[in-house]
Protein backbone atom coordinates (compact mmCIF):
# COMPACT_ATOMS: atom_id res chain seq x y z
CA UNK A 1 0.00 0.00 0.00
CA UNK A 2 1.61 3.51 -1.30
CA UNK A 3 0.08 6.43 0.50
CA UNK A 4 1.42 10.27 -0.28
CA UNK A 5 -1.20 11.78 1.93
CA UNK A 6 -1.06 11.46 5.61
CA UNK A 7 -1.74 12.81 8.72
CA UNK A 8 0.74 12.57 11.57
CA UNK A 9 0.30 13.05 15.09
CA UNK A 10 -2.01 15.51 14.34
CA UNK A 11 -4.13 17.61 16.88
CA UNK A 12 -7.15 19.14 15.84
CA UNK A 13 -8.89 22.42 17.86
CA UNK A 14 -11.13 25.14 17.49
CA UNK A 15 -10.23 27.92 19.53
CA UNK A 16 -9.88 26.42 22.37
CA UNK A 17 -12.16 23.59 22.36
CA UNK A 18 -9.90 19.88 21.54
CA UNK A 19 -11.88 17.44 18.99
CA UNK A 20 -9.12 14.96 18.01
CA UNK A 21 -5.08 14.28 19.30
CA UNK A 22 -2.53 12.21 18.13
CA UNK A 23 -4.62 11.26 15.17
CA UNK A 24 -2.79 9.60 12.50
CA UNK A 25 -3.86 8.50 8.97
CA UNK A 26 -2.14 7.20 6.11
CA UNK A 27 -4.62 7.31 3.12
CA UNK A 28 -4.21 4.45 0.39
CA UNK A 29 -3.21 5.86 -3.10
CA UNK A 30 -5.70 4.94 -5.89
CA UNK A 31 -8.40 4.05 -3.23
CA UNK A 32 -11.84 5.16 -2.13
CA UNK A 33 -11.34 5.66 1.35
CA UNK A 34 -14.55 5.75 3.66
CA UNK A 35 -14.86 7.87 7.32
CA UNK A 36 -17.34 6.78 9.05
CA UNK A 37 -18.76 7.49 12.97
CA UNK A 38 -21.76 9.07 14.90
CA UNK A 39 -22.57 12.84 14.59
CA UNK A 40 -19.40 15.11 15.99
CA UNK A 41 -16.88 12.20 15.66
CA UNK A 42 -14.95 14.31 14.80
CA UNK A 43 -14.81 13.23 10.71
CA UNK A 44 -15.69 16.20 9.44
CA UNK A 45 -13.16 17.94 11.17
CA UNK A 46 -9.90 15.65 10.23
CA UNK A 47 -10.83 16.33 6.32
CA UNK A 48 -10.84 19.73 6.77
CA UNK A 49 -7.28 19.24 8.32
CA UNK A 50 -6.50 17.79 5.01
CA UNK A 51 -7.62 20.00 3.28
CA UNK A 52 -5.65 23.00 4.83
CA UNK A 53 -9.32 24.99 6.38
CA UNK A 54 -8.03 23.96 9.85
CA UNK A 55 -4.43 24.18 10.68
CA UNK A 56 -3.26 21.03 13.59
CA UNK A 57 -2.42 22.37 16.70
CA UNK A 58 0.34 19.78 16.65
CA UNK A 59 1.74 17.16 13.57
CA UNK A 60 1.04 17.93 10.49
CA UNK A 61 -0.56 16.85 7.38
CA UNK A 62 2.40 15.51 4.56
CA UNK A 63 2.10 15.21 1.16
CA UNK A 64 4.63 13.49 -0.49
CA UNK A 65 6.87 13.92 2.81
CA UNK A 66 6.05 17.64 3.08
CA UNK A 67 3.76 19.34 4.93
CA UNK A 68 1.09 21.07 3.34
CA UNK A 69 1.10 23.87 4.40
CA UNK A 70 4.75 24.41 3.13
CA UNK A 71 3.08 24.36 -0.29
CA UNK A 72 1.81 27.10 -1.83
CA UNK A 73 -2.00 27.81 -2.38
CA UNK A 74 -2.20 27.18 -5.82
CA UNK A 75 0.01 24.23 -6.21
CA UNK A 76 -1.44 22.29 -2.77
CA UNK A 77 -5.08 22.87 -4.93
CA UNK A 78 -3.87 21.54 -7.95
CA UNK A 79 -3.19 18.25 -5.89
CA UNK A 80 -5.93 17.75 -3.53
CA UNK A 81 -9.58 19.14 -4.00
CA UNK A 82 -12.38 19.38 -1.60
CA UNK A 83 -16.00 19.59 -2.17
CA UNK A 84 -17.23 20.92 1.27
CA UNK A 85 -20.96 21.00 2.83
CA UNK A 86 -23.34 23.66 2.33
CA UNK A 87 -22.36 25.71 -0.58
CA UNK A 88 -23.88 29.11 -1.33
CA UNK A 89 -24.43 29.39 -5.44
CA UNK A 90 -23.55 32.62 -6.44
CA UNK A 91 -26.02 34.49 -8.11
CA UNK A 92 -27.40 33.74 -12.08
CA UNK A 93 -24.32 32.00 -12.53
CA UNK A 94 -24.89 29.31 -15.27
CA UNK A 95 -23.16 26.23 -14.64
CA UNK A 96 -20.36 25.97 -17.23
CA UNK A 97 -19.38 29.31 -15.48
CA UNK A 98 -19.20 27.64 -12.14
CA UNK A 99 -16.80 24.14 -13.34
CA UNK A 100 -15.22 26.17 -14.74
CA UNK A 101 -14.17 28.32 -11.22
CA UNK A 102 -12.19 24.65 -10.86
CA UNK A 103 -9.52 25.94 -12.96
CA UNK A 104 -8.38 28.96 -10.91
CA UNK A 105 -5.17 26.70 -9.71
CA UNK A 106 -4.31 26.01 -13.28
CA UNK A 107 -4.55 29.59 -14.10
CA UNK A 108 -2.76 32.97 -13.97
CA UNK A 109 -2.43 36.82 -14.76
CA UNK A 110 -1.86 36.17 -18.51
CA UNK A 111 -3.54 33.00 -19.47
CA UNK A 112 -7.73 32.80 -17.47
CA UNK A 113 -8.86 31.06 -20.51
CA UNK A 114 -6.32 28.25 -21.81
CA UNK A 115 -7.79 25.72 -24.43
CA UNK A 116 -6.59 23.44 -21.63
CA UNK A 117 -9.00 24.86 -19.49
CA UNK A 118 -11.70 24.00 -22.10
CA UNK A 119 -10.86 20.48 -22.07
CA UNK A 120 -11.06 20.10 -18.32
CA UNK A 121 -13.94 21.59 -17.90
CA UNK A 122 -15.88 19.46 -20.99
CA UNK A 123 -14.59 16.45 -19.85
CA UNK A 124 -15.52 17.14 -15.91
CA UNK A 125 -19.01 18.10 -16.98
CA UNK A 126 -19.25 14.82 -18.95
CA UNK A 127 -17.64 13.14 -16.08
CA UNK A 128 -20.06 14.00 -13.64
CA UNK A 129 -23.33 13.59 -16.55
CA UNK A 130 -23.78 17.33 -16.12
CA UNK A 131 -22.80 18.41 -19.87
CA UNK A 132 -26.22 19.05 -21.03
CA UNK A 133 -26.70 21.11 -18.33
CA UNK A 134 -23.78 23.59 -19.67
CA UNK A 135 -25.97 27.01 -20.15
CA UNK A 136 -28.26 26.30 -17.39
CA UNK A 137 -28.69 29.27 -14.33
CA UNK A 138 -27.20 26.40 -11.44
CA UNK A 139 -30.21 28.36 -9.02
CA UNK A 140 -32.38 26.46 -11.40
CA UNK A 141 -31.23 22.81 -10.99
CA UNK A 142 -32.59 20.61 -9.05
CA UNK A 143 -31.23 19.74 -5.90
CA UNK A 144 -29.36 16.23 -7.47
CA UNK A 145 -28.36 18.06 -10.51
CA UNK A 146 -27.09 21.02 -8.55
CA UNK A 147 -24.68 18.42 -6.33
CA UNK A 148 -23.17 16.95 -9.69
CA UNK A 149 -22.20 20.46 -11.13
CA UNK A 150 -20.52 20.94 -7.81
CA UNK A 151 -18.81 17.62 -8.15
CA UNK A 152 -18.19 18.55 -11.67
CA UNK A 153 -16.06 21.99 -10.57
CA UNK A 154 -13.69 19.98 -8.45
CA UNK A 155 -13.22 17.51 -11.00
CA UNK A 156 -12.43 20.23 -13.56
CA UNK A 157 -9.88 21.04 -11.39
CA UNK A 158 -7.74 17.81 -11.83
CA UNK A 159 -6.19 17.13 -8.98
CA UNK A 160 -5.16 13.19 -7.68
CA UNK A 161 -6.63 13.61 -4.47
CA UNK A 162 -10.40 13.89 -3.84
CA UNK A 163 -12.18 14.91 -0.76
CA UNK A 164 -15.61 14.93 -0.04
CA UNK A 165 -17.65 15.96 2.83
CA UNK A 166 -21.10 14.06 3.24
CA UNK A 167 -21.60 14.91 -0.76
CA UNK A 168 -24.41 12.78 -0.53
CA UNK A 169 -26.67 14.52 2.16
CA UNK A 170 -29.95 16.17 1.62
CA UNK A 171 -29.96 13.97 -2.14
CA UNK A 172 -32.38 11.43 -2.29
CA UNK A 173 -31.79 7.77 -3.00
CA UNK A 174 -30.87 7.57 -6.86
CA UNK A 175 -28.61 10.56 -6.71
CA UNK A 176 -27.06 9.20 -3.96
CA UNK A 177 -25.90 6.20 -5.43
CA UNK A 178 -25.43 7.82 -8.92
CA UNK A 179 -23.22 10.21 -7.15
CA UNK A 180 -21.14 7.46 -4.95
CA UNK A 181 -20.81 5.26 -8.36
CA UNK A 182 -19.21 7.91 -9.78
CA UNK A 183 -17.10 8.41 -7.01
CA UNK A 184 -15.50 4.91 -7.57
CA UNK A 185 -15.78 5.38 -11.18
CA UNK A 186 -13.17 8.18 -10.44
CA UNK A 187 -11.28 5.50 -8.26
CA UNK A 188 -10.77 3.43 -11.37
CA UNK A 189 -9.32 6.10 -13.42
CA UNK A 190 -7.03 6.27 -10.95
CA UNK A 191 -7.61 8.90 -8.21
CA UNK A 192 -7.71 8.67 -4.71
CA UNK A 193 -10.87 9.76 -3.02
CA UNK A 194 -11.72 10.53 0.23
CA UNK A 195 -15.14 11.03 1.41
CA UNK A 196 -16.65 11.56 4.64
CA UNK A 197 -19.79 9.24 4.59
CA UNK A 198 -22.91 9.11 7.23
CA UNK A 199 -24.25 5.72 6.10
CA UNK A 200 -22.42 3.16 6.84
CA UNK A 201 -23.75 0.82 4.45
CA UNK A 202 -23.33 2.41 1.34
CA UNK A 203 -19.68 3.84 2.66
CA UNK A 204 -19.37 -0.76 2.70
CA UNK A 205 -20.52 -1.01 -0.51
CA UNK A 206 -18.11 1.61 -2.17
CA UNK A 207 -15.15 1.95 -0.17
CA UNK A 208 -12.13 0.03 -0.28
CA UNK A 209 -10.81 1.44 3.11
CA UNK A 210 -13.06 2.08 6.13
CA UNK A 211 -12.27 4.10 8.65
CA UNK A 212 -14.43 4.40 11.87
CA UNK A 213 -13.86 7.51 14.12
CA UNK A 214 -15.46 8.13 17.95
CA UNK A 215 -14.43 10.46 20.10
CA UNK A 216 -11.95 12.47 17.41
CA UNK A 217 -10.11 9.11 17.38
CA UNK A 218 -9.71 6.42 14.82
CA UNK A 219 -10.78 3.13 16.35
CA UNK A 220 -10.39 0.56 13.48
CA UNK A 221 -9.14 1.16 9.72
CA UNK A 222 -8.99 -1.47 7.10
CA UNK A 223 -11.15 -3.17 4.28
CA UNK A 224 -14.95 -3.13 4.97
CA UNK A 225 -15.29 -6.64 5.05
CA UNK A 226 -12.22 -7.22 7.63
CA UNK A 227 -13.41 -4.62 10.33
CA UNK A 228 -16.75 -4.06 10.12
CA UNK A 229 -18.86 -6.23 13.03
CA UNK A 230 -21.55 -6.35 15.53
CA UNK A 231 -18.98 -4.91 18.16
CA UNK A 232 -17.64 -2.50 15.44
CA UNK A 233 -21.06 -1.19 15.13
CA UNK A 234 -22.06 -0.88 18.70
CA UNK A 235 -18.82 0.52 19.65
CA UNK A 236 -18.93 3.26 17.05
CA UNK A 237 -22.47 4.35 17.17
CA UNK A 238 -23.91 2.85 20.40
CA UNK A 239 -26.07 0.61 18.04
CA UNK A 240 -26.93 -3.05 18.71
CA UNK A 241 -27.31 -4.53 14.91
CA UNK A 242 -26.10 -8.33 13.24
CA UNK A 243 -24.08 -7.71 9.98
CA UNK A 244 -24.89 -9.61 7.45
CA UNK A 245 -23.69 -9.76 3.78
CA UNK A 246 -24.99 -7.24 1.43
CA UNK A 247 -27.30 -10.13 -1.25
CA UNK A 248 -26.30 -7.65 -4.23
CA UNK A 249 -22.44 -6.96 -3.60
CA UNK A 250 -21.47 -9.63 -0.78
CA UNK A 251 -20.44 -6.59 1.07
CA UNK A 252 -21.09 -6.22 5.02
CA UNK A 253 -24.58 -4.80 5.63
CA UNK A 254 -25.53 -3.77 9.28
CA UNK A 255 -29.23 -4.48 10.20
CA UNK A 256 -29.71 -2.55 13.28
CA UNK A 257 -32.13 -5.08 16.20
CA UNK A 258 -33.90 -2.14 17.78
CA UNK B 1 -21.11 30.26 -26.48
CA UNK B 2 -21.75 34.49 -25.58
CA UNK B 3 -18.69 35.09 -24.72
CA UNK B 4 -15.41 36.46 -27.00
CA UNK B 5 -12.01 34.38 -26.16
CA UNK B 6 -8.34 35.58 -27.25
CA UNK B 7 -5.66 33.60 -27.39
CA UNK B 8 -2.03 34.19 -27.93
CA UNK B 9 1.03 31.78 -27.20
CA UNK B 10 1.08 31.32 -23.58
CA UNK B 11 -1.81 34.40 -23.08
CA UNK B 12 -5.09 33.83 -22.86
CA UNK B 13 -8.30 35.67 -21.58
CA UNK B 14 -12.18 34.79 -21.77
CA UNK B 15 -14.46 37.92 -22.07
CA UNK B 16 -18.90 37.97 -21.90
CA UNK B 17 -19.73 39.46 -24.90
CA UNK B 18 -22.27 41.05 -22.91
CA UNK B 19 -20.28 42.49 -20.86
CA UNK B 20 -18.43 43.91 -23.70
CA UNK B 21 -21.49 45.79 -24.72
CA UNK B 22 -22.89 46.72 -21.69
CA UNK B 23 -19.22 48.93 -20.97
CA UNK B 24 -19.05 50.02 -24.26
CA UNK B 25 -22.62 51.62 -23.78
CA UNK B 26 -21.98 52.27 -20.12
CA UNK B 27 -18.48 54.41 -21.63
CA UNK B 28 -20.65 55.94 -24.36
CA UNK B 29 -23.19 57.51 -21.98
CA UNK B 30 -20.64 58.52 -19.54
CA UNK B 31 -18.68 60.80 -22.65
CA UNK B 32 -22.50 62.05 -23.14
CA UNK B 33 -22.62 63.67 -20.05
CA UNK B 34 -19.12 64.62 -19.64
CA UNK B 35 -19.76 66.41 -22.75
CA UNK B 36 -23.10 68.16 -21.62
CA UNK B 37 -20.81 69.43 -18.47
CA UNK B 38 -18.66 70.88 -20.47
CA UNK B 39 -21.10 72.54 -22.67
CA UNK B 40 -23.48 73.19 -19.20
CA UNK B 41 -22.55 76.08 -16.85
CA UNK B 42 -22.80 79.77 -15.30
CA UNK B 43 -23.05 80.32 -19.46
CA UNK B 44 -24.11 77.50 -21.84
CA UNK B 45 -21.54 76.75 -24.38
CA UNK B 46 -22.50 74.67 -27.79
CA UNK B 47 -20.96 71.92 -28.59
CA UNK B 48 -18.97 73.57 -31.75
CA UNK B 49 -17.48 75.92 -29.11
CA UNK B 50 -16.88 73.07 -26.72
CA UNK B 51 -14.73 70.88 -29.35
CA UNK B 52 -12.52 74.37 -30.60
CA UNK B 53 -12.21 75.45 -26.72
CA UNK B 54 -10.77 72.11 -26.32
CA UNK B 55 -8.61 72.42 -28.97
CA UNK B 56 -7.67 75.98 -27.57
CA UNK B 57 -9.44 78.29 -29.71
CA UNK B 58 -12.15 80.68 -29.23
CA UNK B 59 -13.54 82.86 -26.31
CA UNK B 60 -14.05 79.74 -24.02
CA UNK B 61 -10.68 78.19 -23.92
CA UNK B 62 -10.05 78.96 -20.30
CA UNK B 63 -13.30 78.43 -18.96
CA UNK B 64 -13.69 75.05 -20.55
CA UNK B 65 -9.70 73.87 -20.33
CA UNK B 66 -9.62 74.71 -16.91
CA UNK B 67 -12.78 75.06 -14.81
CA UNK B 68 -14.77 72.75 -16.53
CA UNK B 69 -12.77 69.99 -17.31
CA UNK B 70 -11.55 69.09 -14.25
CA UNK B 71 -14.37 69.39 -12.76
CA UNK B 72 -16.17 66.93 -15.22
CA UNK B 73 -12.85 64.73 -15.34
CA UNK B 74 -13.26 64.67 -11.96
CA UNK B 75 -16.76 63.25 -11.82
CA UNK B 76 -16.02 60.60 -13.79
CA UNK B 77 -12.57 59.00 -12.35
CA UNK B 78 -13.95 59.53 -8.71
CA UNK B 79 -17.08 57.98 -10.34
CA UNK B 80 -15.71 54.99 -11.36
CA UNK B 81 -13.24 54.90 -8.36
CA UNK B 82 -16.38 55.27 -5.79
CA UNK B 83 -17.79 52.08 -8.43
CA UNK B 84 -14.87 50.49 -7.62
CA UNK B 85 -15.04 50.94 -3.70
CA UNK B 86 -18.49 49.40 -3.50
CA UNK B 87 -17.44 46.49 -6.04
CA UNK B 88 -14.45 45.71 -3.62
CA UNK B 89 -16.40 45.83 -0.48
CA UNK B 90 -19.44 44.02 -1.91
CA UNK B 91 -17.22 40.98 -2.96
CA UNK B 92 -15.73 40.96 0.06
CA UNK B 93 -18.63 40.96 2.69
CA UNK B 94 -20.92 38.92 0.07
CA UNK B 95 -23.43 41.46 0.70
CA UNK B 96 -24.94 44.27 -1.53
CA UNK B 97 -25.17 46.36 1.42
CA UNK B 98 -21.34 45.94 2.46
CA UNK B 99 -20.37 49.25 0.41
CA UNK B 100 -17.95 51.73 2.02
CA UNK B 101 -20.16 54.35 2.40
CA UNK B 102 -22.71 52.11 4.55
CA UNK B 103 -20.60 50.75 6.82
CA UNK B 104 -18.41 53.83 7.77
CA UNK B 105 -15.59 54.41 5.68
CA UNK B 106 -16.91 57.59 4.08
CA UNK B 107 -17.03 59.07 7.48
CA UNK B 108 -13.92 57.67 9.11
CA UNK B 109 -12.18 58.62 6.17
CA UNK B 110 -13.47 62.15 6.86
CA UNK B 111 -12.89 62.34 10.18
CA UNK B 112 -8.89 61.57 9.46
CA UNK B 113 -9.58 64.52 6.73
CA UNK B 114 -11.25 66.97 9.47
CA UNK B 115 -8.15 65.66 12.17
CA UNK B 116 -5.87 66.67 9.25
CA UNK B 117 -7.43 69.70 8.78
CA UNK B 118 -7.99 71.02 12.34
CA UNK B 119 -5.32 69.70 14.39
CA UNK B 120 -2.72 69.70 11.67
CA UNK B 121 -3.24 72.58 9.41
CA UNK B 122 -4.81 70.62 6.67
CA UNK B 123 -1.89 70.73 3.52
CA UNK B 124 -2.65 68.19 1.02
CA UNK B 125 -0.33 65.53 2.06
CA UNK B 126 -1.71 65.89 5.58
CA UNK B 127 -5.59 65.68 4.18
CA UNK B 128 -4.89 62.66 2.07
CA UNK B 129 -2.90 60.80 4.93
CA UNK B 130 -5.13 61.86 7.83
CA UNK B 131 -8.47 60.48 5.12
CA UNK B 132 -6.56 56.93 4.43
CA UNK B 133 -5.78 56.50 8.40
CA UNK B 134 -9.09 57.39 9.17
CA UNK B 135 -10.48 54.70 6.36
CA UNK B 136 -8.31 52.24 7.85
CA UNK B 137 -9.09 52.87 10.87
CA UNK B 138 -12.93 52.71 10.57
CA UNK B 139 -12.51 49.35 8.69
CA UNK B 140 -10.23 47.39 11.32
CA UNK B 141 -12.78 48.70 13.82
CA UNK B 142 -16.16 47.29 11.66
CA UNK B 143 -13.91 43.88 11.26
CA UNK B 144 -12.65 43.64 14.96
CA UNK B 145 -16.20 43.94 16.49
CA UNK B 146 -17.67 41.71 13.49
CA UNK B 147 -15.03 39.48 13.69
CA UNK B 148 -16.87 36.32 15.83
CA UNK B 149 -19.45 36.07 13.23
CA UNK B 150 -16.99 36.05 10.07
CA UNK B 151 -16.98 38.96 7.45
CA UNK B 152 -20.26 38.11 5.22
CA UNK B 153 -23.50 38.24 7.30
CA UNK B 154 -25.23 40.95 8.43
CA UNK B 155 -23.75 41.81 11.65
CA UNK B 156 -20.59 43.64 9.98
CA UNK B 157 -23.41 45.37 8.01
CA UNK B 158 -25.37 46.56 11.35
CA UNK B 159 -21.96 47.50 12.85
CA UNK B 160 -21.12 49.27 9.90
CA UNK B 161 -24.35 51.36 10.00
CA UNK B 162 -23.35 52.17 13.71
CA UNK B 163 -20.28 53.03 13.09
CA UNK B 164 -21.26 55.37 10.45
CA UNK B 165 -23.86 57.07 12.64
CA UNK B 166 -20.60 57.09 15.53
CA UNK B 167 -18.51 59.32 13.13
CA UNK B 168 -20.90 61.18 11.50
CA UNK B 169 -21.92 62.60 15.14
CA UNK B 170 -17.94 63.15 15.67
CA UNK B 171 -17.68 64.71 12.23
CA UNK B 172 -19.81 67.06 13.40
CA UNK B 173 -19.05 67.67 16.90
CA UNK B 174 -15.06 68.19 15.53
CA UNK B 175 -16.82 70.93 13.44
CA UNK B 176 -18.85 72.77 15.73
CA UNK B 177 -15.41 73.07 18.09
CA UNK B 178 -13.34 74.24 14.75
CA UNK B 179 -12.69 77.76 14.19
CA UNK B 180 -15.65 79.39 11.92
CA UNK B 181 -13.30 79.55 8.33
CA UNK B 182 -12.25 76.57 9.08
CA UNK B 183 -16.02 74.74 9.94
CA UNK B 184 -17.37 76.95 7.04
CA UNK B 185 -15.08 75.23 4.83
CA UNK B 186 -15.47 71.73 6.08
CA UNK B 187 -18.86 71.67 6.09
CA UNK B 188 -19.39 72.94 2.81
CA UNK B 189 -16.90 70.08 2.14
CA UNK B 190 -18.81 67.43 4.09
CA UNK B 191 -21.82 67.24 1.74
CA UNK B 192 -19.18 65.90 -0.85
CA UNK B 193 -19.00 68.47 -4.08
CA UNK B 194 -17.18 68.84 -6.85
CA UNK B 195 -17.05 72.32 -7.31
CA UNK B 196 -14.59 74.61 -7.45
CA UNK B 197 -12.11 71.49 -8.62
CA UNK B 198 -8.81 72.59 -9.96
CA UNK B 199 -6.11 70.34 -12.20
CA UNK B 200 -4.06 70.54 -9.23
CA UNK B 201 -5.90 68.99 -6.72
CA UNK B 202 -6.72 65.90 -8.83
CA UNK B 203 -3.20 65.11 -10.10
CA UNK B 204 -1.70 63.05 -7.35
CA UNK B 205 -5.56 61.40 -6.64
CA UNK B 206 -5.53 60.41 -10.75
CA UNK B 207 -2.63 58.42 -9.84
CA UNK B 208 -3.27 56.61 -7.02
CA UNK B 209 -6.40 55.87 -8.56
CA UNK B 210 -4.71 54.71 -11.47
CA UNK B 211 -2.38 52.53 -10.00
CA UNK B 212 -5.27 51.11 -7.21
CA UNK B 213 -7.35 49.96 -10.77
CA UNK B 214 -4.08 47.83 -12.13
CA UNK B 215 -3.62 46.33 -8.58
CA UNK B 216 -7.43 45.16 -8.62
CA UNK B 217 -7.12 44.33 -12.44
CA UNK B 218 -4.35 41.52 -11.09
CA UNK B 219 -6.90 40.87 -8.66
CA UNK B 220 -10.44 40.14 -10.35
CA UNK B 221 -10.29 36.74 -11.24
CA UNK B 222 -9.00 35.81 -7.47
CA UNK B 223 -12.36 38.23 -6.28
CA UNK B 224 -14.74 36.03 -8.30
CA UNK B 225 -12.87 33.04 -6.91
CA UNK B 226 -13.30 34.07 -3.60
CA UNK B 227 -17.14 34.93 -3.90
CA UNK B 228 -17.61 30.59 -4.05
CA UNK B 229 -17.10 30.89 0.03
CA UNK B 230 -13.67 30.87 2.00
CA UNK B 231 -13.63 27.00 1.89
CA UNK B 232 -13.95 26.76 -1.85
CA UNK B 233 -11.29 29.77 -2.47
CA UNK B 234 -8.64 28.55 0.12
CA UNK B 235 -8.93 24.95 -1.38
CA UNK B 236 -9.30 26.09 -5.40
CA UNK B 237 -5.34 28.13 -4.17
CA UNK B 238 -6.62 31.55 -3.50
CA UNK B 239 -4.38 32.76 -0.51
CA UNK B 240 -7.12 34.60 1.41
CA UNK B 241 -5.95 36.50 4.23
CA UNK B 242 -3.56 38.13 1.56
CA UNK B 243 -5.90 38.34 -1.04
CA UNK B 244 -8.14 40.26 1.50
CA UNK B 245 -5.53 42.55 2.67
CA UNK B 246 -4.90 43.76 -0.85
CA UNK B 247 -8.94 44.33 -1.32
CA UNK B 248 -9.45 46.23 1.93
CA UNK B 249 -5.96 48.30 1.17
CA UNK B 250 -7.73 49.24 -2.92
CA UNK B 251 -11.36 49.69 -1.49
CA UNK B 252 -9.98 52.19 1.45
CA UNK B 253 -7.50 53.23 -1.05
CA UNK B 254 -10.13 54.78 -3.44
CA UNK B 255 -12.43 56.00 -0.87
CA UNK B 256 -10.38 57.69 0.91
CA UNK B 257 -8.31 59.33 -1.80
CA UNK B 258 -11.82 60.54 -3.09
CA UNK B 259 -12.89 62.14 0.13
CA UNK B 260 -10.11 63.89 0.53
CA UNK B 261 -10.61 66.10 -2.95
CA UNK B 262 -14.31 65.91 -2.59
CA UNK B 263 -15.95 64.44 0.52
CA UNK B 264 -17.67 61.85 1.33
CA UNK B 265 -20.14 61.30 -1.75
CA UNK B 266 -22.19 58.49 -0.38
CA UNK B 267 -24.59 55.94 -2.50
CA UNK B 268 -22.72 55.98 -5.25
CA UNK B 269 -20.32 53.09 -4.01
CA UNK B 270 -23.54 51.40 -2.91
CA UNK B 271 -25.68 51.34 -5.73
CA UNK B 272 -23.06 51.59 -8.74
CA UNK B 273 -21.71 47.60 -8.53
CA UNK B 274 -25.46 46.20 -8.02
CA UNK B 275 -26.81 48.30 -11.22
CA UNK B 276 -23.33 47.50 -13.42
CA UNK B 277 -23.95 43.61 -12.47
CA UNK B 278 -27.27 43.35 -13.28
CA UNK B 279 -26.73 45.37 -16.91
CA UNK B 280 -24.08 43.12 -17.55
CA UNK B 281 -26.20 39.94 -16.44
CA UNK B 282 -22.85 38.85 -14.76
CA UNK B 283 -22.34 36.48 -11.83
CA UNK B 284 -20.51 38.22 -9.05
CA UNK B 285 -18.77 41.33 -8.99
CA UNK B 286 -17.93 43.04 -12.23
CA UNK B 287 -15.00 45.09 -12.01
CA UNK B 288 -15.28 47.00 -14.90
CA UNK B 289 -19.11 47.78 -15.32
CA UNK B 290 -19.23 48.79 -11.58
CA UNK B 291 -16.23 51.47 -12.47
CA UNK B 292 -18.31 52.68 -15.81
CA UNK B 293 -21.97 52.63 -13.37
CA UNK B 294 -20.16 54.87 -10.99
CA UNK B 295 -18.79 57.65 -13.39
CA UNK B 296 -21.93 57.86 -15.44
CA UNK B 297 -24.04 57.96 -11.85
CA UNK B 298 -21.79 61.10 -10.65
CA UNK B 299 -21.14 62.57 -13.86
CA UNK B 300 -25.22 62.47 -13.50
CA UNK B 301 -25.70 63.69 -10.05
CA UNK B 302 -22.86 66.51 -10.40
CA UNK B 303 -24.80 67.68 -13.84
CA UNK B 304 -28.50 67.07 -11.42
CA UNK B 305 -26.64 68.59 -8.42
CA UNK B 306 -25.46 72.19 -11.14
CA UNK B 307 -29.35 72.46 -12.82
CA UNK B 308 -31.55 71.77 -9.80
CA UNK B 309 -31.32 75.11 -8.12
CA UNK B 310 -29.27 77.01 -10.73
CA UNK B 311 -27.76 79.46 -10.48
CA UNK B 312 -26.64 78.17 -7.12
CA UNK B 313 -24.63 74.73 -7.32
CA UNK B 314 -25.62 71.75 -4.86
CA UNK B 315 -22.76 69.59 -3.71
CA UNK B 316 -23.38 66.48 -5.47
CA UNK B 317 -23.39 64.62 -2.61
CA UNK B 318 -26.51 66.21 -1.73
CA UNK B 319 -28.13 64.06 -4.92
CA UNK B 320 -26.77 60.96 -4.77
CA UNK B 321 -27.86 60.58 -0.95
CA UNK B 322 -31.09 61.74 -1.75
CA UNK B 323 -31.91 59.67 -4.25
CA UNK B 324 -29.25 56.48 -2.78
CA UNK B 325 -31.24 57.19 0.67
CA UNK B 326 -33.91 55.46 -1.38
CA UNK B 327 -32.30 52.52 -3.03
CA UNK B 328 -30.85 51.96 0.53
CA UNK B 329 -34.10 51.27 2.37
CA UNK B 330 -35.27 49.23 -0.34
CA UNK B 331 -32.64 46.93 -0.19
CA UNK B 332 -32.49 46.87 3.80
CA UNK B 333 -35.91 46.00 3.84
CA UNK B 334 -34.88 43.34 1.20
CA UNK B 335 -31.99 41.89 3.01
CA UNK B 336 -33.32 41.69 6.61
CA UNK B 337 -36.30 40.08 4.95
CA UNK B 338 -33.61 37.20 3.62
CA UNK B 339 -32.99 34.08 6.25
Amino acid sequence: MTTRLAAQDITLAYGGRVVSTHVSLDVPDGAFTAIVGANACGKSTLLRAFVRLLKPSAGAVLLDGRDVAGYRPKAIAREVGFLPQGLVVPESIVARRLVARGRYPHQSLLSTWSSEDERAVDEAMAAAGVADLAERPVEELSGGQRQRVWVAMVLAQETRYLLLDEPTTFLDITHQYELLALFARLRDEGRTVIAVLHDINQACRYADHLVAMKDGRVVAEGAPADIVDAALIQEVFNLPSVVVPDPVTGTPMVVPTV
Amino acid sequence: MSAVVLRAGPWSVRIERRTVLVSSALLAAALVLAFLGLCHGASWVTPPEVFSALAGHGDSAVVIREWRLPRVTAALVFGAALGLAGATFQNLTRNPLGSPDVIGLDAGAYTGALFAITVLGGTAAQLAAGSVAGGLLAAAAVYLLSLNSGLSGLRLIVIGIAMNAILTAVNSWIVLRAELEVAMAATGWSAGSLNGVDWDEVRLPFLIIGALALLLATLSTTMQQAALGDELAVTSGVGLNRHRLLIVLAGVGYTATVTAVAGPIAFIALAAPQIGRRLAGAAGVTLLPAALTGAVLLLAADLAAQMLLAPIALPAGVVTTAIGGCYLIWLLSKEVRRP
